[in-house]
């Protein structure tokens, strides 16, 4: 009756070779994916400009490696500035809505209706605002789609407490922000990750997209723009793999932090147990 | 003084049921009174009223001769529901120590107590474990020590083995007497198990349904400390029996006494 689920000590080896094991089926999707691409490409003489062959790609990838790095760092700290605005606010937003639900009412269509703003057409607006050449042009284009996902994710976690949670902390006559701090926040923390994890992939494409509609020649976007406008499609190609590689950097990050400070979840306790 | 006092407990629900209708009822310092009853709710509300959980439509709820919303404020009882609400980014050692944390106890009197809590528990050793990480009975066996970890005088009780197995029930009936006992604690006890009601209880409170009323008030005259055998002594049958007639003149349909809990909406 004493049973109990302990945590297995693993050893080293064991758990490296278990996580190469995990990674395997992406990785031979990614090589036959690519292999296919390379393959097609060359029997059925593909002309370059429409899809260039994955080595074209790669080489052109390394020829330009140093400019790719500094425009894409470049428009990574424009789609961080956006991430850390949009998703700053989203939680701060989703606090006060918990705390007083009539707010949330009066507001949420709002937040919806801002949800629903085609960022196309935000995009020039923003740059006509704070100019073609401010970061913040772009940072608020990605601060704007950072919001949402962000705050809904949020609320959910901080609303849905179970009710003999609220009861119990009732009981220590605990204040409201004691039943915040020990049980609300907590509770949304695997909920507002998921949020931030959306968010950070929703950042760079927020960037770049308002690089399309102008910003300075050693952004990405830019970049990849103007290479498409002079056919010079395979560096446009390398740009978006700069641009992929860096949202899923981001990404990673986002959710090594979501396993640091959410380890007790379920989703996490994978990790732990066998 | 006694440690809980009743006075017309009534409770109506918004929907116009009438949970408890003008409910009496005294329990002394150090006894173990059970509610045994055949609907979920009306216990359970009762239960909530003592806490002041929620507030009775009329009539007065005390708590050590003080009202039920100061008792609560003065932090007077301990509570146990029937699932262990433990929050699980919470060491068990961390949910026992909550209500510690929250009458600003120093850290040093907090780790002596959680120690202490899970010694009286027999769960000394797993204190760095967190809540999923332990079966149903330990997870209840936590939640008893977090309810006690403040040495409140008052232990409430809701339902706190339902979910449990029989065999794990058994065990953890004779470790809460055992509890009750080094603890000198007064217990209110909601259950819907007839032997478990006599098995732990010094008076067993029958309720009747729709409207919640005390129906009959059986003593039992068990001698302590109850073991195992106490199961199978004559005189337990007898009042199983007594308890289960006065139950079936209340109009609770035998076998079931089970029914889902109606709980208000969180504050």
């Amino acid at each position: 009756m004493n049973t109990i689920v302990q945590p297995m000590p693993r050893s080293v080896g064991r758990q490296i070779g278990r996580t190469a094991l995990d990674w395997f089926p992406a990785l031979a999707v990614f090589a036959i994916g690519i292999g296919a691409w390379q393959g097609l490409v060359t029997a059925f003489h593909v002309q370059e400009f429409l899809l260039p062959r994955p080595t074209s790609i790669a080489h052109a990838f390394w020829m330009q490696k140093s400019a790719l790095w500094s425009e894409g760092i470049y428009t990574f700290k424009e789609a961080l500035g956006g991430y850390a605005l949009g998703s700053g606010l989203g939680i701060a937003v989703a606090l006060v809505f918990a705390a007083w639900r009539p707010l949330a009412g009066a507001f949420m269509p709002y937040a919806v209706a801002a949800n629903a703003i085609p960022i196309i057409a935000f995009a020039p607006i923003m740059n006509n605002w704070f100019g073609l050449l401010n970061p913040f042009s772009k940072m608020a284009i990605a601060a704007v789609l950072c919001f949402f996902p962000v705050m809904i994710n949020t609320l959910r976690g901080l609303t849905s407490v179970h009710p003999s949670s609220i009861e119990l902390m009732q009981s220590y006559a605990a204040g409201r922000l004691s039943l915040f701090r020990r049980v609300r926040i907590p509770n949304s923390l695997p909920y507002m990750f998921t949020g931030l994890k959306v968010a950070t992939v929703l950042s760079m494409i927020g960037a770049i997209v308002g690089e399309y509609f102008g910003g300075p020649i050693h952004a990405l976007g830019v970049k990849i723009l103007n290479d498409s406008s002079y056919g010079n499609f395979t560096d446009a190609w390398a740009g978006i793999v700069m641009a992929s590689l860096l949202g899923i950097v981001f990404y990673a990050v986002v959710a090594l932090a979501e396993r640091l400070t959410t380890s007790w979840h379920p989703s996490a306790r994978a990790f732990q147990t066998e | 003084m006694s440690a809980v006092s009743l006075k017309g407990v009534t409770k109506q629900f918004s929907a116009g049921v009438v949970a408890l209708d003008g409910i009496d009822l005294d329990v002394e310092p150090g006894e173990f009174v059970s509610l045994i009853g055949p609907s979920g709710y009306g216990k359970s509300t009762l239960l909530r009223i003592i806490g002041d959980l929620t507030k009775p439509t009329a009539g007065t709820a005390q708590v050590n001769g003080k009202p039920a919303d100061r008792a609560r404020r003065d932090h007077e009882y301990g509570i146990v529901f029937q699932d262990a609400v433990l929050y699980d980014w919470r060491t068990v050692a961390k949910n026992i120590s909550l209500p510690l944390e929250l009458l600003r106890w120093s850290r040093g009197r907090r780790n002596a107590r959680v120690k202490d809590m899970l010694e009286l528990v027999e769960l000394t050793g797993f204190e760095g474990h967190h809540p999923w990480q332990l079966s149903g009975g330990m997870q209840q066996r936590v939640s008893i020590a977090r309810a006690l970890s403040f040495s409140p005088t008052l232990l409430l009780m809701d339902e706190p083995f339902g979910a449990l197995d029989e065999m794990t029930r058994e065990r953890l009936n004779s470790e809460l007497l055992r509890i009750w006992q080094e603890t000198s604690s007064t217990v209110v006890f909601v259950t819907h198990s007839i032997p478990e009601a006599v098995f732990l209880s010094t008076r067993v409170v029958v309720m009747s349904a729709r409207p919640g009323r005390v129906a009959g008030v059986v003593d039992v005259d068990l001698p302590q400390p109850r073991t195992s055998t106490t199961r199978e002594e004559p005189r337990f049958f007898e009042l199983v029996t007594q308890v289960r007639e006065q139950l079936a003149a209340a109009g609770a349909p035998l076998g079931e006494t089970q029914e889902p809990a109606l709980v208000e909406e969180p504050l």
